[in-house]
């Protein structure tokens, strides 16, 4: 609320006397009183946002300090190189979107267009990425609560296609968005090329993101990743499962197997101790986490965590599609750049609570 | 400023029907309501829509009542079966807190009065106002479809592990909570940047009126609390599609965390629904008795107080749901202080009320029985805090009856009194005041019959919910149902006195009853603009210079 809208008389040739601009709200007196009152109001939803997001990580607290060995244990199946690397497009989005604020104050319209095209790039890139991960996490049964499939000690990579459904509606976005690029070439209107250009690469940076993901993900799988570590000891227990198997498979799996993790560090008061070394027989061992009250609890909080946080992502993006129209119609000046800087507020706290999901979920070892 | 309105005087023969516009009359048809931006129609859709929500779960108490006109030990003589029985009163409740009292005096006399009393054209976002009277509308299908699948049987509270458990539509229903959930921080938000940055020059934050006051303690406390609330439903909503297992014990969930974010929103909920009703009560008292407020700083300190203390009470509502013994001390000792706040308050409206010339027409006896009924109220509140007592007391009808004083007895009246008062500005009649007055006096014995018996039901041991009991409570429950009779027969009264001005009610003068507010300044009914001219912003309370015409029937400000 203090930031002053800067003077730039150019920007105001619509007023006419006392007449209001177009860009002005009828029952504000000024630009001053509208950005105010945009900013404000701003703020107050993003206090709304954080304290909506703050009961998920009540429940977070309330669960990890309850079952700290169960979040450890869990967060090995996070793979913190794509978390890393959303964290990072994250972080660069925010630059750009903040960048799109300057431009749009300097009336830079390319750069704006461009730099909002920029933040939305980054966007798609991020859901790529989750979307790897969660479908990679669906095949291996990794799923909420009372549909977990404790299949953590013997993991059987179903060939679901996850990613492919996951993959359809960017698909269609995709194309839907280049034929509106092709209409706008077409009708050689500068305006739809404006605002279709952007999304092309949006949406094409979506599947750079699936692409990314894919990667590293496999590459993960070479090096052994912590989901077959477990693949010996607990055989009894999960008898049932054991008919999917193929042995060339296990026998694969146990060729790579480095120091097992069989058991889950605890001491004796259940609560964790990252520094001592646990003495063995406090010890508990993987089939008690591996459950649907324990791991399919801690799954259930990342995927509401993260999954609510995704949605808050694609409401940025809309928002940002609708900037893009706004911006390719020359609507942002020094005296109304309210919506991009609004919006600008938005996307940082997306960011800024992806900072906090980040460690919470991935670096917990 | 300089603008010298010669007031009332003059008006009277532009008064007449379909001379003047006014934001009625200003563009007709029914898109230009349906997608209207004017605070003004918003906020009279609001009343319409939260009246006719208040009349289905008022039909339902009846209902209620009338099914426990009987003990029903005997299944085959009862008015409704258990499970009907269940899903009544869960959804009177449902309806009453999420539908009516909510958004009743906020979103609807708040919405009307909140930008004239500010001198300004509309609020801040007058998109996202319209915004949130769609979600409340879309919340309020989403309820009347699970009044249609029939089952929702949880109570309004959707406790744990049984709404997880239980066959009726409680997605449905949980969906409704939260897009209404979201139509409430919206008009909050609305209300804190609309005080914020449009208030006029002079106006400055002790020169508002209190009514504006209690509506800005309400809005932190919608902007805050209600994510919460939010996030509960919707993680109870995937409860039950994903069973994600966090308030589900069978999954080494918690069902007391969900009672935890419920009530941390839930009961900050109370206060959304008291403070504005206050607020209504600082108005009425100060006009009707003609009399500068008593003590105005302490009552708009006291608004803020309650919402501020209004978030550190919530464990109160779960004194026997298992905490820490420390926990309940701490939680009882804070609840107490609520007290001191809301005292304040009783304290300085009969302090203006002092030496005052008290007029006791409608909206004055309806501010009166809110006085007297808040108070029991209150007091009563006082014994379920007290952890000794509460242990006994806790789900009783002795709960009930405490709830329905503060809610029902308090913001209802409040409500109806407000009503009463704006209603010449919001539609431009004047009602019969006889007929007013009958329907307050109605009310208020109905009201005393039907929850007093209740008080000493609870204390008796009468269960709340119970669809069904010892032959024993038959008097009192009978003496409840009478007055639940008697309690509906006045509402329809006051329904019929309020309509009835709409077809023959003399047309209203700008200022009826004397107030100094701004809304009185305004033409009545407001035209489309509110004000043509930035009215002149004085001291609220100050009646020195109001004087009464007989001419008009109404008052007007000497200069």
């Amino acid at each position: 609320m203090t930031t002053t809208v800067a003077h730039d008389t150019s920007a105001n040739h619509q007023v006419e006397g006392h007449e209001h601009p177009s860009w002005l709200a009828h029952h504000f007196d000024d630009e001053q009183q509208q950005f105010d009152a945009g900013k404000m109001g701003m703020w107050l939803f993003l206090v709304t946002e954080v304290l909506f997001f703050s009961g998920m990580f009540c429940a977070y607290a309330l669960y990890r300090n309850r079952n700290p060995e169960v979040f450890e244990f869990c967060s090995r199946f996070l793979n913190e190189k794509l978390g890393a690397i959303n964290t990072g497009v994250l972080l660069f989005s925010s630059l750009t979107m903040a960048w799109a604020v300057r431009s749009s104050q300097l009336r830079e319209t390319k750069t704006l267009i461009g730099m909002l095209g920029a933040t939305l790039g980054c966007a798609a890139i991020f859901l790529g990425v989750k979307a790897v991960e969660y479908s990679h996490k669906w095949g291996l049964g990794l799923f909420p609560g009372k549909f977990f499939q404790s299949q953590l000690e013997h993991p059987v990579h179903t060939d679901n296609n996850y990613l492919w459904n996951l993959s359809i509606v960017p698909m269609i976005l995709l194309v839907c968005f280049a034929l509106y690029y092709a209409y706008g070439v077409i009708i050689a209107s500068k305006f739809h090329q404006r605002v279709a250009g952007p999304l092309v690469i949006a949406a094409l940076c979506f599947f750079g993101g699936v692409g990314l993901g894919t990667f590293l993900e496999s590459e993960e799988h070479e090096e052994g990743s912590p989901v077959t570590h477990n693949a010996t000891g607990e055989h009894a227990a999960h008898a049932d499962h054991d008919h999917e198997h193929d042995h060339a498979q296990e026998h694969a799996v146990a060729e790579s197997v480095k120091p097992a993790i069989n058991f889950v560090a605890v001491d004796s008061t259940g609560m964790h101790d990252d520094v001592a070394v646990t003495p063995a027989e406090l010890v508990t061992p993987v089939s008690a986490v591996n459950q649907k009250g324990m791991a399919g609890l801690f799954f259930s909080i990342y995927y509401c965590m993260t999954g609510v946080h995704a949605v808050h992502i694609l409401g940025g993006m809309a928002v940002l599609t609708w900037l893009i129209v706004k911006a390719a119609r020359f609507e942002f000046h020094s005296k109304y750049f309210g919506p991009v800087d609004n919006v600008g507020l938005y996307w940082h706290l997306v960011d800024f609570i992806w900072i906090f999901l980040f460690p919470l979920l991935y670096l917990i070892t | 400023m300089s603008v010298v309105t010669k007031p009332v005087t003059m008006p009277a023969p532009s008064f007449e029907a379909g001379t003047e516009d006014n934001y009625l009359t200003h563009t007709t048809g029914f898109l230009s309501w349906a997608l209207t931006l004017d605070h003004k129609r918003i906020g009279l859709m609001y009343l319409a829509g939260v009246m006719a929500s208040f009349a289905g779960g008022g039909v339902l108490a009846l209902l209620i009542r009338l099914h426990l006109w009987n003990p029903n030990i005997d299944k085959t003589q009862a008015l409704f079966s258990n499970q009907v029985y269940n899903q009544i009163f869960t959804l009177h409740g449902a309806i009453m807190v999420f539908l009516f009292i909510i958004p009743s005096i906020p979103a609807a006399l708040g919405n009307f009065l909140l930008p004239i009393m500010l001198g300004t054209k509309d609020v801040a976002f007058p998109r996202l106002n319209l915004g949130s009277f769609y979600l409340w509308i879309c919340g309020a299908a989403f309820f009347l479809f699970s009044l249609f699948a029939t089952g929702l049987d949880t109570g309004w509270t959707f406790y744990t592990p049984y709404s997880i458990e239980s066959r009726g539509p409680v997605v449905a229903a949980t969906m409704g909570v939260f897009v209404l959930g979201f139509s409430s921080i919206f008009t909050g938000l609305n209300f804190i940047v609309t005080i914020n940055t449009m208030r006029p020059p002079g106006m400055t934050w002790f020169r508002m009126p209190l009514f504006l006051w209690a509506t800005y303690a309400t809005a932190i406390i919608q902007v805050l609390a209600t994510p919460v609330l939010g996030i509960t439903v919707l993680l109870l909503a995937a409860e039950r599609v994903l069973g994600i297992g966090i308030f589900d014990p069978k999954l080494n969930g918690d069902p007391v965390t969900f009672q935890h974010f419920f009530w941390f929103y839930s009961h900050p909920a109370v206060y959304i629904m008291i403070l504005p009703a206050m607020g209504i009560i600082s108005e009425l008292m100060s006009v009707h008795s003609h009399k500068g407020i008593f003590g105005y700083r302490m009552i708009a300190y006291s608004s803020v107080a309650i919402a501020l203390f209004g978030f550190l009470v919530w464990g109160h509502h779960m004194f026997t749901s298992g905490m820490a013994d420390v926990t309940t001390i701490v939680f009882s000792a804070l609840t107490f202080t609520v007290s001191i706040p809301s005292a304040i308050k009783v304290f300085n409206w009969i302090g203006t009320m002092y030496q005052g010339t008290v007029s006791l027409n409608t909206p004055m006896l309806y501010a009166l029985a809110f006085i007297f009924l808040f108070t029991i109220g209150g007091l009563t509140g006082l014994f379920l805090g007290a952890l000794s007592v509460d242990l006994h007391l806790h789900d009783t009808y002795f709960v009930v009856a405490h709830f329905h004083y503060v809610m029902m007895g308090g913001t209802l009246v409040a409500f109806l009194g407000g009503l009463f008062h704006w209603w010449p500005k919001m539609t431009g009649k004047m009602f019969n005041d006889f007929a007013g007055i009958v329907s307050a006096a109605i009310v208020f014995v109905g009201f005393n019959l039907t929850f007093l018996p209740q008080f000493v039901l609870g204390t008796r041991g009468m269960p709340r919910r119970y669809a069904s009991y010892v032959e024993e409570f038959q008097d009192l429950h009978r003496l409840s149902t009478i007055g639940a009779m008697m309690l509906g027969a006045g509402l329809l009264v006051a329904g019929l006195t309020l309509l009835h001005s709409l077809f023959y009610g003399k047309k209203a003068p700008m200022n009826p009853w004397g107030g100094a507010t701004l809304e009185w300044e305004c033409q009545t009914p407001p035209p489309h603009d509110n004000f043509s001219t930035p009215p002149t912003v004085g001291d609220p309370y100050d009646f020195s210079n109001i004087e009464y015409d007989p001419k008009t029937g109404g008052y007007f400000k000497k200069k």
